[in-house]
């Protein structure tokens, strides 16, 4: 019970800080995937139910928020999450390469298939602009943002795991 | 640190392919019947906005402060070219004071201002923009309790901002114009020539619209004012979007494109007003 609310309220602040906190601290017009980041280590960190359902959570959440048709981004980011809890048995607390790697690796994935379902298919053919200009720079921020926020999720992990420990 | 199965639980690989199925479910459902995601959308207008109404106010006063930065190291320059550009407005000033044709544009310009400050208005404040770096869409603080309806057009200052996407009890989205997925119907004010505005990820960093599909015979000139044309279907007539630019003739030889620069500053936008009238649209068969 205790994990559930953890999770529900990390998400929802990382939630409220991405659509508020860091529009205001935009670079060069682009925001951070702090969600994505969120996702892609709780996959890692707790393995894969939880990934997917943080995932579930934080995508519906986009849904319902902004976009139209409810469930699409459900089903990315639970796919994000379902995935990288493939690579529980690699997490180590004091390596942060990996996670890093990670988040890049997805949010490259993750930028790749919007721009091919959502601007490809409208004709929109001039990728290396698309990429220059909205997924290198997100996934630069998106990588110094981990750098701070992992810490954080690291640290609620390791927190939940004790009282996990305690309690059993 | 080995990873280690629930025994009791359902394993994850059931659980993934039993919620993608429900995920696909509420797709199929979203698509076919739209107002089904209305429940949704009252669960986070009671949750949700109000958080993000107060970090806004935070995120408001951050904001500020990092633009305080910016604007002092800009500032000289800024200065510097303002002033280039005082000395050639001034010239142009001179010349521009006897075009007689200006003075007739601003005078048809004003019928047109006095037609849509009479429209029934609700101010509304930004609280959050987009979720991604992909899509020009934000939240309004305004909803279904105070009025707001899908497709009701949105505008700041005197310019055309967007158009209301989604209702919520107390929160609105809106797809501003510049929004990639965005196609206006748009006419020059002078010329009465209709054209199509297209949003474009690529011109958002320039603050330009694409305008395509003039005439190859229309007679418009930079400079030229572009409102919105009464063929559209969903914004009301004359507000006025922005000033072209860069009018050429397409390489195909049948029509002309040009770009457009909105009256509106897309980058700093906080405060906005939604006109609570609907353009009627009769039953074409």
């Amino acid at each position: 019970m205790k994990k559930v609310i953890t999770w529900i309220v990390t998400c929802l602040i990382c939630f409220l800080l991405q659509t508020t906190v860091f529009q205001w601290l935009k670079l060069a017009g682009i925001s951070p995937n702090i969600i994505l980041i969120v996702v892609v280590s709780v996959g890692l960190m707790r393995g894969r139910t939880e990934g997917m359902l943080v995932g579930l959570f934080c995508g519906l959440l986009l849904d319902i928020m902004y976009g139209n048709i409810l469930g699409i981004y459900g089903i990315i980011y639970m796919t994000i999450g379902y995935i990288n809890g493939f690579f529980n048995h690699m997490f180590y607390s004091d390596d942060i390469v990996f996670p890093m790697g990670l988040v890049i690796g997805n949010d490259l994935i993750l930028n790749l298939a919007i721009y091919i379902f959502y601007f490809l298919m409208r004709n929109r053919l001039d990728f290396l602009f698309y990429f220059r200009y909205t997924i290198l720079p997100e996934m630069i921020y998106t990588i110094v943002i981990t750098l701070v926020l992992y810490k954080i999720l690291l640290a609620i992990h390791l927190r939940l795991k004790s009282s996990e420990k305690r309690s059993t | 640190m080995k990873y280690s199965p629930n025994n009791n639980r359902l394993s994850p690989k059931i659980l993934f392919i039993i919620l993608c199925v429900l995920c696909l479910g509420a797709v199929t459902a979203s698509a076919l019947f739209p107002n089904i995601t209305s429940p949704f959308q009252t669960i986070a207008g009671v949750t949700v906005v109000p958080m993000q109404k107060g970090i806004n106010r935070i995120g408001t006063e951050i904001g500020k402060f990092f633009d305080q930065f910016e604007s002092i190291q800009e500032l000289q320059a800024e200065n510097e070219e303002l002033q280039k550009r005082v000395d050639n407005l001034l010239l142009e000033n001179h010349a521009l004071s006897q075009d007689q044709n200006e003075l007739e544009r601003l005078r048809s310009l004003y019928q047109l201002d006095k037609k849509y400050s009479d429209y029934d208005k609700v101010a509304a404040s930004i609280i959050s923009s987009g979720s991604s770096n992909w899509f020009n869409t934000f939240i309004i603080d305004k909803g279904k309790k105070d009025g707001i309806k899908k497709n009701m057009n949105v505008i700041a200052g005197s310019g055309l901002v967007g158009i209301v996407t989604e209702v919520g009890p107390n929160h609105a989205q809106v797809r501003s114009i510049i929004d990639d997925s965005s196609n206006v119907a748009a006419m020059f004010s002078r010329t009465s020539d209709f054209c199509i505005l297209v949003g474009s990820q690529k011109q958002i960093e320039e603050g330009y619209i694409n305008v395509i599909n003039i005439n190859k015979d229309a007679k418009v000139k930079d400079g030229d004012e572009l409102v919105t044309s009464p063929t559209s279907s969903k914004f009301l007539p004359g507000i006025t979007i922005g000033y072209v630019k860069d009018v050429k003739v397409e390489s195909s030889n049948l029509e002309k494109s040009a770009k457009l620069e909105p009256v509106v500053d897309f980058k700093h936008l906080r405060e906005v007003f939604v006109i609570k009238e609907l353009k009627e649209q009769p039953k074409l068969n």
